[in-house]
């Protein structure tokens, strides 16, 4: 079955990419790679009849965000990491907070998995509900977006504003304030 | 069709992914983008869920999720430069003022 073959193919894309992503020392690459894995991640909202948030995905995560974060990794030119000195000395080395946090880790996937276990139509197919021609139209996206969420909607848009006033505050020189 | 679990299964592994991230690396930028793989993980589970059930309302709150993602990397990322051009360093350990 095709699509099952792709599903497996693009979330493989999607994980690789992610772990790729955490084992660069260069954020540069780290870039790259997550915009590879946003690529795959699109490719599965497509699966799941969601074509809208699919090209919201490639043009605003990977088109704005991740071009915003590619202009200061440039703007700052301090491309490697330098943990080496820190590496030794730091907390998180000690013996007992390393296997605290390795039980933490333990306990996270535990819960995970439990958490996997009890949702009850795990074993559903996805497309099993609904109307795809409903659920896949932008028609209907922005019906709901406009009258039941329409608060929070526009919550959002001051939420924009502020963010916009916060990172030009922080970002200005000092002398210029 | 794929069942819901493949999905919340490879969101579990991204969102692991995002978490090992923030916690391993020691890069201001690198813990950033660890962020955006979490915020990416929890999106997936809410289109699947949102498919699973027949309605629109994952999708949106994804949208929400986005712009919260939009804004968060504006303002993580300005904080990033400001800090940067106090002490010369992207390494979150040397940002030690505020430690008692």
């Amino acid at each position: 079955m095709p699509e099952t073959v792709l599903f497996y193919v693009f979330a493989a894309v999607a994980i690789g990419a992610s772990l790729l992503v955490i084992g660069q020392r260069n954020p540069m690459y780290s870039i790259m790679l997550l915009i590879a894995s946003f690529g795959a991640l699109s490719a599965l909202y497509i699966q799941l009849d969601a074509p809208f948030v699919a090209m919201a995905q490639i043009i605003v995560y990977a088109g704005a965000i991740m071009v915003l974060f590619l202009f200061v990794v440039m703007l700052l030119n301090a491309p490697q990491e330098d943990a080496a000195q820190w590496d030794r000395t730091h907390p998180l080395r000690r013996p007992g907070v390393a296997r605290f946090g390795a039980m933490l880790a333990a306990l996270l996937i535990v819960q995970l998995v439990w958490a996997l276990v009890r949702v009850s139509d795990v074993g559903v197919a996805v497309g099993a509900r609904g109307d795809v021609a409903e659920l896949s139209s932008v028609r209907s996206v922005g019906r709901v977006l406009f009258t039941d969420y329409v608060f929070a909607f526009e919550a959002t848009s001051i939420l924009i504003l502020v963010a916009m006033v916060g990172a030009v505050l922080l970002a200005a020189r000092e002398e210029q304030r | 069709m794929i069942p819901l679990g493949h999905y919340l299964v490879v969101s579990a592994v991204l969102f692991a992914i995002g978490t090992a991230g923030v916690f391993l690396r020691r890069n201001l930028i690198t813990i950033l983008l660890s962020i955006e793989i979490m915020l990416n993980a929890v999106n997936l589970s809410f289109v699947a869920f949102g498919r699973a059930q027949g309605t629109v309302d994952g999708q949106i709150i994804t949208f929400f999720v986005m712009t919260v993602a939009a804004a968060e990397a504006a303002v993580g990322l300005a904080i990033v430069i400001a800090l940067f051009r106090h002490r010369e360093s992207l390494n979150p350990d040397a940002f030690t003022s505020l430690k008692w």
